[in-house]
C-alpha cells in the first residue's frame, strides 16, 4: 500500500485511501450491525425487505458523502425500542435480563416480544386516539369508545385498510361502535363536513387540502372543486345528540351521541372566489360515483380509499410509522405527500408502501422491518462525518444516526409509572392509571376553540414542564420511599451502595453509571449523614435529567 | 401609587422580605438569589403587549364598518376621539382612540387558522424546513439580555399556546400561564433548600454527560430551562402574576360590566389577563401576549359580538390604555391588537362570517407611536384594499421593533446558518413613527 502510494500522484493516493477506508468502515459497521441484530447469511422474506431498507439508505450515505454513526449499544437501543413500540422505558428487571443475554439474535427476539406485549396495543391506541380525536376530548365524543375501537384493532392486529374502512363508514352509538368517534370529533360545527373532509384526507391519505375549500391550491394539484367532490362523500353523514331525563337532577342531561345515515343525493354547491356558485359530484381522485340516493357514499369512499396496489392510505401510514421511529418521515411534514414536497428516499418509500400492502396492511410487520433495520440500530450520537445530517434545522434526513426525540407526555407518564413500580401495585395497574393519566395529561393541553379543532401543549420542554418534573406529585411519589415503591424495594434489597447506585441508573436511564457519575454519588454518600436522602435525590436527578426526558 | 414600589407593597416590606429570604438561603451554587436592586423597577423600560384575538375577529364589525353595504351587519359606526369612526359596540374604546391607530389595509392571504397564526406571529409563511420564532421570542431575544434583574421569563403568554421560539432557542419560548395567574408546582413542599442544592448538583453531573454526547443542543437547552425554572421558583417578581393584589375597582374597570359577558365570563378572563400583562410589563417583562379567543364566528356573529366578545374587548382596551397613561408608561409600552386573519364581509346563511385575509384591520398604539390615525382604506363592501399600499405582518412588527428600539437591520441566523431579516424585512409604517 505505501509503495503504491509513492508511485501514484498524491491526490489519487488520498482518494484511494479514502475509498479503502470507506470500504473498511462499511464492512466494519455492517458486521457490527449484523452481529448486534443477529442477522445471519440466509435472509428470510422479512430480511429481504430489511436488506432493501439498508441498501437504499446506505446508497444515500454514499451519494451524500456521509458516514453512519456506530451501532448503538444494547442499552441505548433497548430503551429506544421500548419507548417507540410499547410507549415506556423498560423495567429494571427487563434491562438486566436483556443486557446479560448472550443470544446473538436477542434484538430480533425483543422486537417480537414487544409487538406482542399488551403495551404495544396500549401505545398504538394512545397514538391513534390522539390523532383521531385530539388530546382534549371534544364535546359529545367518547374517548373510551374510541380507545375501545383501537384497543381491539391493534390488539388483534387488524389490517390497516380494514381499520380505515371502519372509521370512514362508522354508524351508530358512540360506545357500541367506538369507530364513530372519529367522525363525531370532526363534526363539532355544522359545517357541511368541511372539517371531516380536511381531516380524512390529511390523516389517512397524507394530503393537505384544507386550503382548497376556498380556492385552488397554489402549489399542489388539488383544485377547489376536488375538495367539494371529496366533501360530497360525507354529506349523508348525520349526527344525533341524544338527551335523557335525569330523575335525580330533575332535568334533561346529555346522553349518548350517534352517527346516522341521512338522505342526500345529487351535487353539493360551493362558491368560487369571484362569487360564482358551482356544483360538485362525488368523485374520488378521478373515479366518479353515482350521485343518486341509492348510493351509500361513505361505503363507496372507503372502498375506493382502500383499493389498489399502493393507495394513499398505505403510503401515509408507512410515512407516519417511519417518522414515529426515526423522528422524521420521507416527507416533511409527514402529512403533506404531494408533488411540491421533496421525498428523501423515493424508491424506498414506494417499495415499503407496496410491501405494506402485500403484507395485508400488517402494522406489526412494518414495525419489524423498521426496528430491525440498520439505521434504526445506530447510535443517536452524531459523528464527524455526519454532523450535517440534521433534519431538525431543515436538512434532508439521511438517517446516518438516530435523531433525538422528546418524550411525549404519555411516554413520560408511563415511564414514570414503570420507574416507580406503580403498575405492579393492584390488579389492573394500567387500566386504573388510564383515567389518572388522562387527567394529568390534560393540564398541558390547550384548545384554540377554532373550527379545525387545533390544540397545543405546554408539555414542550418549557418551564411548566420542568416545574412539573421538579416539584410535581408524580416525581415526589417516586422518590418518597413508600413501602412497595420501587425505590423502597431497591434500597431494602440486596447489594452494596455501588450496586444500588448502578441499579438506580439502570432503572431510570437503562444504562450503567459512568465512572465520574459513580464517584460523584459516592462522594455525596461519604459527606452526607443521611444516605437515604442521597439515594432519593439521585433518583430525583435521574428522573429530571435531559437523558431521561429524551428518546435517543 | 408610586411605580417604584411594585404591586402594592411598600418598599420597606419588599426589602424586609428580601432580607428574610436571603437569610434562609445559604451560599448557593445554582439558585440566583434575588438581587438587591430588583426593586428598582425601571418604568422607562420598553415593552409590548400583544392582544391576540384567537380564531380571527371580524374587523368589519369592530374597526372598519360598512354601514352602506349589504355586508354591513347590525352595528353602526360612532365618532371617536381620534380621526376615525369605529363600532357602536366599542364606546369606551372610542373615548381613547386619540391614543390608538388603525391599519385598515392588511392583506395577508393566509386564511387557515394554523397558517395564519404562524404568519401573523412570525412574519414568515410556514415552511417545513425552518421554524421561525414568534415575534415575542424576537423581542425577548433582543431585550432580555439587557435586563439583568429580570428573574421571570421575558416572553409571557397569558392563555395562549402553539408558539415556538424557533431558531432563537428554548430560553426564548413563551412562558404559558392562564388568566388565573396560578403557576403550578413552584413550591418545594417539604424539601429544604439544602436538599434542592444536593439534587441540582447531582442533576448537573448527569446532565453534563448527555450534553457532551454529540446529540445536538437538546441537552444544553434542557439545562438552561431548568436554570430558569429554579430562578423563577425563588423570585419575588412572581408577585406580578397575582392580580388579586390589585384594587377591586381596577379589576372591574378592566373587566367591564359582568352582566354583559364581563367579570364572570369571557370578559373577566380578558380583563384579568390584560391587568396581569400590565403588572408583568411593570416588573420588566419585555413581551406579554394576551390570548382572547372565541372569534371563529361561522354562525350567529352579531349576537355573540354584542353580548360576549365586544363588551369585554371594549372595556379591556379602554382600561389598559387609561391605566398605562395614568402610570406614565404609555409611551414605553406598545399595544398591538390582531388575530390570525379576519372574517368575510359576506354574511353566510348561518348569520356568520367565515375566514378572510384579503382586507382587514390591525390596531396599534403606545410606545411613542402616533395615535388617532387611520392607515389605508378598504372598498365600500370591505372586500379589498383600495389604498395604494397593503400591509403585511412584517410591517406591523417592524413598526413595533422601531418603537422598542430594536434596529430594523438586525439579522438572526437560522440553525442551518441562513440569515433571517428582522420582521422578514418589513418596514416601519411611516405615518405612525414619523
Amino acid at each position: 500500500m505505501s509503495r503504491s502510494l509513492k508511485r501514484t500522484s498524491l491526490a489519487f493516493g488520498i482518494r484511494l485511501a479514502a475509498i479503502t477506508l470507506m470500504l473498511l468502515l462499511d464492512g466494519f459497521v455492517w458486521s457490527t450491525f449484523a452481529r448486534a441484530t443477529g442477522e445471519n447469511s440466509r435472509p428470510s422474506p422479512a430480511d429481504a425487505i430489511i436488506e432493501e431498507i439498508n441498501t437504499q439508505i446506505r446508497q444515500t450515505w454514499k451519494d451524500n458523502e456521509v458516514e453512519p454513526s456506530a451501532v448503538a449499544d444494547d442499552a441505548e437501543w433497548m430503551r429506544r425500542v421500548y419507548l417507540d413500540v410499547v410507549g415506556h422505558i423498560p423495567s429494571l428487571e427487563d434491562v438486566e435480563k436483556f443486557l446479560a443475554d448472550k443470544d446473538k439474535s436477542k434484538r430480533k427476539k425483543l422486537v417480537e416480544r414487544l409487538i406482542d406485549d399488551p403495551g404495544y396495543t396500549r401505545n398504538w391506541t394512545t397514538i391513534w386516539t390522539n390523532l383521531c380525536i385530539g388530546q382534549q376530548t371534544p364535546r359529545r365524543v367518547s374517548r373510551e369508545g374510541m380507545q375501545k375501537f383501537f384497543r381491539e384493532a391493534f390488539g388483534k392486529n387488524r389490517p390497516w385498510n380494514e381499520i380505515v374502512f371502519d372509521l370512514v363508514t362508522a354508524e351508530g352509538h358512540y360506545e357500541e361502535n367506538g369507530a364513530t368517534n372519529y367522525l363525531l370529533a370532526q363534526m363539532q360545527d355544522q359545517d357541511d363536513g368541511v372539517q371531516v373532509t380536511a381531516k380524512t384526507t390529511r390523516l389517512f391519505m397524507g394530503m393537505q387540502v384544507q386550503c382548497t375549500q376556498c380556492h385552488d391550491h397554489p402549489y399542489n394539484d388539488w383544485k377547489q372543486d376536488q375538495f367539494w367532490q371529496f366533501n360530497s362523500f360525507f354529506r349523508q353523514t348525520g349526527k344525533v345528540d341524544h338527551r335523557r331525563f335525569d330523575t335525580k337532577a330533575g332535568r334533561m342531561v346529555d346522553d349518548y351521541s350517534e352517527i346516522v345515515q341521512r338522505e342526500f343525493s345529487g351535487p353539493v354547491y360551493f362558491e368560487k372566489r369571484n362569487g360564482l356558485m358551482k356544483v360538485a359530484y362525488p368523485n374520488y381522485l378521478g373515479t366518479q360515483v353515482e350521485p343518486d340516493s341509492s348510493t351509500n357514499r361513505r361505503q363507496e369512499l372507503a372502498r375506493l380509499m382502500t383499493l389498489g396496489d399502493r393507495p394513499m392510505i398505505a403510503v401515509a401510514y408507512v410515512n407516519r410509522t417511519w417518522a414515529h421511529f426515526f423522528g422524521f418521515g420521507f416527507t416533511n411534514p409527514i402529512d403533506d405527500i404531494s408533488t411540491h414536497v421533496p421525498v428523501t428516499h423515493p424508491a424506498l418509500f414506494d417499495r415499503l408502501s407496496d410491501e405494506f400492502v402485500k403484507s395485508g396492511y400488517d402494522g406489526k410487520q412494518l414495525i419489524r422491518w423498521i426496528a430491525l433495520s440498520e439505521p434504526y440500530n445506530l447510535t443517536s450520537r452524531s459523528a464527524k462525518k455526519n454532523s450535517q445530517d440534521n433534519p431538525a434545522i431543515g436538512e434532508t434526513a439521511l438517517f446516518t444516526h438516530v435523531y433525538v426525540k422528546p418524550l411525549t407526555a404519555e411516554q413520560l407518564y408511563d415511564s414514570l409509572i414503570v420507574a416507580t413500580n406503580a403498575h405492579k401495585s393492584g390488579r389492573s395497574g394500567w387500566e386504573k392509571s388510564e383515567s389518572k393519566r388522562q387527567e394529568w395529561l390534560e393540564q398541558f393541553v390547550r384548545t384554540f376553540g377554532t373550527d379545525d379543532g387545533s390544540e397545543s401543549t405546554s408539555f414542550d420542554g418549557t418551564i411548566p414542564q420542568a416545574l412539573t418534573m421538579m416539584n410535581g406529585a408524580l416525581v415526589r411519589d417516586a422518590v418518597s420511599v413508600k413501602p412497595g415503591s420501587h425505590l423502597h424495594d431497591l434500597l431494602a434489597g440486596r447489594g452494596n451502595d455501588v450496586q444500588k447506585i448502578q441499579r438506580l441508573y439502570l432503572t431510570a436511564l437503562g444504562r450503567q453509571p459512568t465512572k465520574p457519575e459513580l464517584v460523584a454519588t459516592q462522594k455525596f454518600l461519604n459527606e452526607n449523614a443521611d444516605p437515604l436522602t442521597v439515594f432519593q435525590d439521585l433518583f430525583w436527578a435521574l428522573l429530571n435529567c435531559n437523558e431521561f426526558i429524551f428518546n435517543h | 401609587m408610586s411605580l417604584i414600589t411594585p404591586f402594592g407593597m411598600s418598599r420597606r416590606h419588599f426589602v424586609t422580605h428580601l432580607a428574610a429570604s436571603a437569610a434562609t438561603i445559604p451560599a448557593m451554587n445554582f439558585i440566583s438569589h434575588v438581587k438587591a436592586h430588583a426593586a428598582e423597577l425601571n418604568k422607562k423600560q420598553k415593552a409590548c403587549i400583544l392582544m391576540w384575538m384567537s380564531g380571527g375577529p371580524p374587523t368589519i364589525d369592530i374597526w372598519d364598518l360598512k354601514p352602506e353595504s349589504k355586508n354591513g351587519g347590525e352595528f353602526k359606526p360612532i365618532k371617536t376621539r381620534g380621526s376615525m369612526q369605529i363600532s357602536d359596540q366599542m364606546p369606551k374604546t372610542a373615548a381613547v382612540m386619540d391614543n390608538l391607530s388603525l391599519i385598515r389595509s392588511m392583506s395577508t392571504r393566509e386564511a387557515d387558522h394554523g397558517r395564519g397564526r404562524y404568519y401573523m406571529h412570525t412574519t414568515f409563511i410556514p415552511n417545513p424546513t425552518v421554524v421561525h420564532p414568534a415575534f415575542g421570542s424576537v423581542v425577548s431575544y433582543e431585550l432580555a439580555s439587557k435586563r439583568n434583574n429580570l428573574e421571570i421569563p421575558s416572553f409571557i403568554s397569558i392563555g395562549g399556546g402553539g408558539l415556538s421560539p424557533g431558531y432563537l432557542g428554548m430560553t426564548h419560548a413563551p412562558f404559558l400561564v392562564d388568566a388565573s395567574g396560578r403557576i403550578n408546582n413552584t413550591e418545594l413542599g417539604d424539601v429544604s433548600s439544602e436538599r434542592l442544592n444536593q439534587r441540582l448538583s447531582m442533576l448537573a453531573t448527569v446532565e453534563e454527560n448527555f450534553i457532551r454526547s454529540d446529540r445536538g443542543d437538546f441537552g444544553s437547552a434542557h439545562r438552561d430551562i431548568y436554570k430558569k425554572a429554579v430562578n423563577l421558583m425563588q423570585s419575588k417578581q412572581m408577585e406580578a402574576f397575582k392580580i388579586d393584589q390589585e384594587k377591586k375597582e381596577v379589576l372591574e374597570a378592566y373587566s367591564g360590566n359582568p352582566a354583559r359577558g364581563g367579570a364572570m365570563g369571557g370578559g373577566g378572563q380578558f380583563g384579568r389577563s390584560l391587568l396581569m400583562a400590565r403588572r408583568l410589563v411593570e416588573a420588566g417583562v419585555p413581551f406579554v401576549e394576551v390570548d382572547f379567543g372565541g372569534w371563529d364566528l361561522h354562525a350567529n356573529v352579531f349576537d355573540t359580538l354584542k353580548n360576549q366578545r365586544l363588551p369585554a374587548l371594549d372595556a379591556g382596551i379602554a382600561a389598559l390604555t387609561a391605566d398605562l397613561k395614568q402610570r406614565g408608561m404609555f409611551n414605553d409600552v406598545v399595544l398591538v391588537w390582531m388575530g390570525e386573519f379576519a372574517r368575510t364581509p359576506r354574511i353566510n346563511q348561518d348569520v356568520g362570517r367565515d375566514h378572510f385575509a384579503n382586507s382587514w384591520s390591525v390596531m396599534l398604539g403606545g410606545g411613542g407611536l402616533k395615535g388617532g390615525l387611520t392607515i389605508g382604506e378598504t372598498d365600500k363592501d370591505g372586500l379589498s384594499v383600495v389604498s395604494s399600499k397593503i400591509y403585511q405582518p412584517g410591517d406591523v412588527w417592524a413598526t413595533v421593533a422601531h418603537a422598542l428600539g430594536i434596529p430594523l437591520d438586525t439579522v438572526h441566523k437560522s440553525k442551518n446558518g441562513r440569515p433571517m431579516k428582522l420582521a422578514n424585512g418589513g418596514t416601519a409604517i411611516q405615518e405612525l413613527i414619523g
